[in-house]
């Protein structure tokens, strides 16, 4: 029709609509996009903000460089990073069963604590009084009964009375940190603040000090991965998560729901606790679980929830850790450094999934509803 | 006179990403004239509209008022260009009256004068015939008059041309004629009226022009008056239709369900269903009518167990004395529990209790059609929950009004959707998923559901085959009574057909269907019986063979004797 003419003028300079359907090769190179600007902006307020760099530009090749030795340069450096991954990605595995239930657990941190908390006690009292493996047990169980205790104590309030379970379990991380203040003022007679290695409830080394955990952790991925999508439970976590009225209607009984998966949910980050205490410190300190637990629900949020899809999150978020730590000391500047690389990459990774979800239109071009004209016709 | 246009789109483009939801439309609106755009679910009705209306932006063409083109970017832009468009879902502040609404967003200074706008509020009322007193607040006006204070608000701003979505969906046939009369008013006043619906008969009943869209395009335009609803339902959709309902009548009506003076308060503790009454009978369809928010929702929602009662008995009857037992219903343990208490009989009368007998022989035993039942099956629904229900073997099904919301999940394929009822299946903790998806496949194939396959999320399919899915399942699960709520709202033409009729065959099957529905006309074609309610109070319950859409009507806003005192 000749009198057709477009708007191209007057149109507004940019519009958002929502995508329909997700192309997951294109998401997946929107993430990878994403990475690659962030390293980039990475490397300019690096070069901003350190001296070393700022005389020498053409050292930029060793920042780079920095994020792979950092992990990979030596073998004790690799076994760290995959023990580290490891332990980061218990705590988010232990969050995942709450998280698709749409209960905001923001506790892992305290309920990973108190399992440290609760295994040390265990070594403390018993270590050396019996048998080594029989030790390693007790504190095993209690390391999961005090991380579920932990955990089940916001579901049972939300559950009788609503209440709200994000600031719940947030108040529950400080209370742990005080209890094991508490404890160490018992345990630590005189004046020095810190318990110090314990002799005893060690997990055997296998070939590897921390191959055992590795393996342990892999494991519960796989199990964790099967329960959730093949299990009555896992079934009934997703209706819950997705609609409690539904739940209600197909005869779900949504509080048993909430509480048996926040006793689960609290257990896994007492094992994480274990892992922590009988696998790598044999003591406590406050920051046992050194902010894994916040950690963990990035490595969560990234990984969609899916335990198979957290591996690689998990161990993407250690090799920033591990690699900006690395640039501090290659490069001699302060600790906190490399929370500004983590922080920069983070944000460029959360803001693709805006791009994922949306798209993007520009006065004047129109090639995806032509596109879109095609495809209909 | 010649009529002088008013508004004119050519060429209207607009895609969201690969759907196009408009493709060069043209639509001309003349001042003076009440035109009607009709078109099935998602044939783009909505999105022409709103574009209009500012809330989106066409990809191509224009849009020209009293021949100058414009650029409507904002429902400002509209305002300026005097367009109102009053949604389905009204956009009032509740502790506002309704002349606060009327002026709440308005520049002009006056606004903070109540006094003075209250009066111009009448005064907009008085000209069109409106009822509605300006200082009464939103929250305690029904769902007519706060569609009354959408309308009054765009003509206080001025607006020529008047939108409306769908504005009968939500009145009884009383209010629909008194809208109807205020159109006709304002048509009157020069002011030009688009009315978007998919109702025939309110089309023929009120429109000047009838402009039909079909998957995005225009079909035609035509005049009413030359037109006949067998013509505009084949342009809308595309072929030609049967819309007959085939209702037959019951075969042997039994009592199935029995609810007698239900009371319930809702967690507000608001006394929502005041002492209802009413047999269910097998083999029949029970029509529920009355005006949105009465307490259907509550009524179905307390006999499946999802709302405890005050007081009140719900009773399930299954007749089956003399009549042999099952597993169908029941599981082996719950044959043997039932025969310990002496529930069974053999052929010779003798009471049959499976002492001592292994599962395989007991199977055997009822398998032969030699074990009956000595009476009948009278079941306590009340104070049970809904798996409690099921665990009785009393098979119920029911559709919820909200369908993503309760019915399904809507991030789960159509498989795991089918498991909700049947996923606890199976001794152990594994699902299995074998069974749910060849149902759902079958589901697929006989109700014609379009999708890309059995592992689509529900969330993605279209309005219809969500309900096709749903009501599939509740059917799959050979439900002894079967409660719809609302089941054709917002489906096309041929899928609320699809509907009617997998509900009729129901009915045939012997099924207590009891059916809650807004469109009188299919009331009284489809149901044998039609209880109306108003308040939560049962105000009549009328045959619907013999009884009338006013009838029903004046039965849907009468308040009968104990509600006021209540008050």
């Amino acid at each position: 029709m000749s009198t057709v003419k477009k708007n191209e003028v007057r149109e507004p300079l940019i519009h958002l609509s929502k995508r329909t359907s997700v192309n997951p090769v294109r998401a997946w190179a929107i993430r990878i996009a994403a990475i690659v600007l962030g390293l980039i902006v990475c490397g300019l307020v690096a070069f901003l903000l350190i001296e070393k760099l700022n005389a020498h530009p053409e050292k930029i090749g060793d920042f780079y460089t920095a994020f792979i030795k950092g992990s990979f340069s030596t073998s004790r450096k690799f076994w760290k990073f995959l023990k580290n991954i490891a332990i980061l990605l218990c705590v988010s595995l232990a969050l995942t069963p709450a998280f698709r239930m749409r209960f905001w657990n923001i506790g892992g941190e305290g309920q990973t604590l108190v399992g440290v908390l609760g295994a040390i006690a265990v070594d403390f009292y018993l270590g050396g009084k019996i048998p080594e493996w029989l030790l390693l047990i007790l504190m095993f169980i209690a390391a999961l009964l005090t991380g579920a205790v932990w955990g089940v104590i916001p579901a049972l309030f939300r559950a009788k009375w609503g209440t709200n379970e994000t600031l719940f379990t947030l108040m529950m991380n400080y209370v742990a940190t005080f209890l094991v203040s508490y404890f160490l003022v018992i345990w630590v007679p005189s004046g020095s603040s810190s318990l110090g290695k314990l002799k005893y409830g060690k997990l055997p080394s296998i070939g590897n000090d921390y191959l055992l955990i590795i393996l342990i952790v892999v494991a519960l991925a796989v199990a964790l991965y099967i329960y959730l999508n093949y299990t009555k439970h896992g079934y009934e976590i997703n209706v819950v998560g997705e609609s409690v009225r539904t739940a209600q209607y197909v005869g779900i009984n949504e509080k048993k729901v909430i509480i048996r998966t926040m006793i689960l949910s609290g257990a896994l980050c007492g094992l994480a606790g274990y892992l922590i205490a009988a696998g790598l410190d044999q003591t406590v300190t406050t920051e046992s679980a050194g902010g894994q637990g916040f950690t963990g629900i990035m490595v969560a949020w990234l990984g969609k929830f899916n335990p198979l899809a957290m591996i690689l999150t998990a161990a993407l978020i250690q090799l920033l850790n591990q690699g900006a730590a690395q640039i501090s000391q290659d490069f001699d500047v302060s600790g906190a450094f490399p929370n500004v690389i983590v922080g920069i990459i983070l944000f460029f990774i959360i803001g693709s999934e805006f791009f994922i979800n949306y798209e993007i239109h520009f006065r004047g071009h129109h090639g995806l509803a032509e596109a879109g004209k095609e495809a209909v016709k | 006179m010649e009529k002088q246009l008013a508004l004119q789109m050519r060429g209207i483009t607009k895609s969201f990403g690969p759907v196009v939801a408009n493709n060069h439309v043209d639509l001309d609106v003349y001042r003076g004239e009440i035109l009607a755009v009709l078109g099935e679910n998602g044939c783009g009705k909505t999105t022409l509209m709103n574009m209009i209306a500012g809330i989106y932006f066409p990809d191509e063409g224009q849009i020209l008022i009293d021949g100058k083109e414009v650029v409507i970017r904002s429902p400002k832009d509209a305002f300026e260009h005097k367009i109102g468009m009053i949604h389905q879902h009204f956009k009032l502040v509740d502790l506002f009256t309704a002349a606060e609404n009327v002026v709440l967003g308005t520049e002009s200074k006056e606004k903070y004068n109540l006094k003075a706008v209250n009066a111009q509020v009448a005064q907009i009322a008085e000209r069109y015939g409106f009822r509605l007193d300006p200082a009464k607040k939103i929250y305690d006006m029904s769902v007519s008059e706060k569609q009354t204070v959408e309308i009054i608000k765009v003509l206080y701003r001025g607006a020529d041309i008047l939108i409306l979505d769908e504005p009968t969906a939500v009145l009884t046939p009383q209010e629909i004629t008194r809208l109807f009369d205020v159109l006709r008013r304002m048509k009157e006043d020069g002011k030009s009226i688009i009315i978007i619906t998919h109702k025939l008969n309110e089309v023929m009943e009120v429109s000047d022009r009838v402009a039909i869209l079909r998957r995005g395009e225009h079909v035609a335009t035509v005049n009413t008056a030359e037109t006949s609803e067998a013509e505009l339902t084949e342009m809308m959709v595309g072929k030609k239709i049967d819309l007959n309902i085939h209702r037959s009548t019951p075969v042997n009506a039994i009592p199935r369900l029995v609810v007698e003076d239900l009371n319930l308060y809702n967690a507000e503790g608001i006394h929502v269903l005041k002492d209802i009454s009413f047999t269910a009978n097998g083999g029949e369809i029970l029509g529920i009518a009355g005006i949105a928010g009465s307490g259907q929702k509550e009524l179905l929602e307390s006999i499946s167990g999802l709302q405890p009662v005050e007081s009140g008995k719900i009773t399930f009857y299954n007749p089956k004395k003399d009549r042999p037992v099952s597993f169908f219903h029941k599981s082996m343990k719950q044959v043997r529990a039932l025969a310990a208490k002496g529930a069974f009989h053999d052929r010779n009368l003798n009471d049959v209790t499976f002492h001592g007998m292994s599962n395989k022989a007991v199977r055997k035993w009822v398998q032969n059609g030699d074990v009956l039942f000595r009476e009948d099956e009278v079941m306590n629904l009340r104070d049970k929950t809904p798996l409690e229900i099921r665990q009785l073997g009393v098979h119920l099904s029911f559709v919820p009004e909200d369908r993503l919301g309760m019915g399904l999940v809507g991030s789960m394929d159509i498989t795991d959707n089918m498991m909700l009822r049947s996923y606890r299946k199976g001794k152990l903790g594994f699902l299995n998923r074998k069974k749910p998806k060849a149902q759902a496949e079958e589901i697929i194939r006989e109700l014609e559901v379009s999708t890309p396959g059995v592992s689509t999320p529900v969330r993605r399919l279209s309005g219809g085959n969500v309900q096709k899915v749903l009501v599939g399942r509740e059917i799959a699960y050979t439900p002894k009574v079967l409660m719809a709520a609302y089941p054709v709202r917002g489906l096309d033409i041929n899928s609320s057909y699809t509907i009617y009729n997998l509900l009729n065959r129901q009915k045939e099957n012997g099924v207590a269907v009891i059916y809650v529905g807004e469109d009188l006309d299919v009331l009284l074609e489809l149901c044998d019986r039609i209880m109306v309610i108003n308040g939560g109070a049962v105000t009549g319950i009328v045959d619907a063979r013999t009884t009338t859409k006013e009838e029903i009507g004046l039965l849907m806003t009468k308040t009968d004797e104990r509600k006021e005192e209540d008050a």
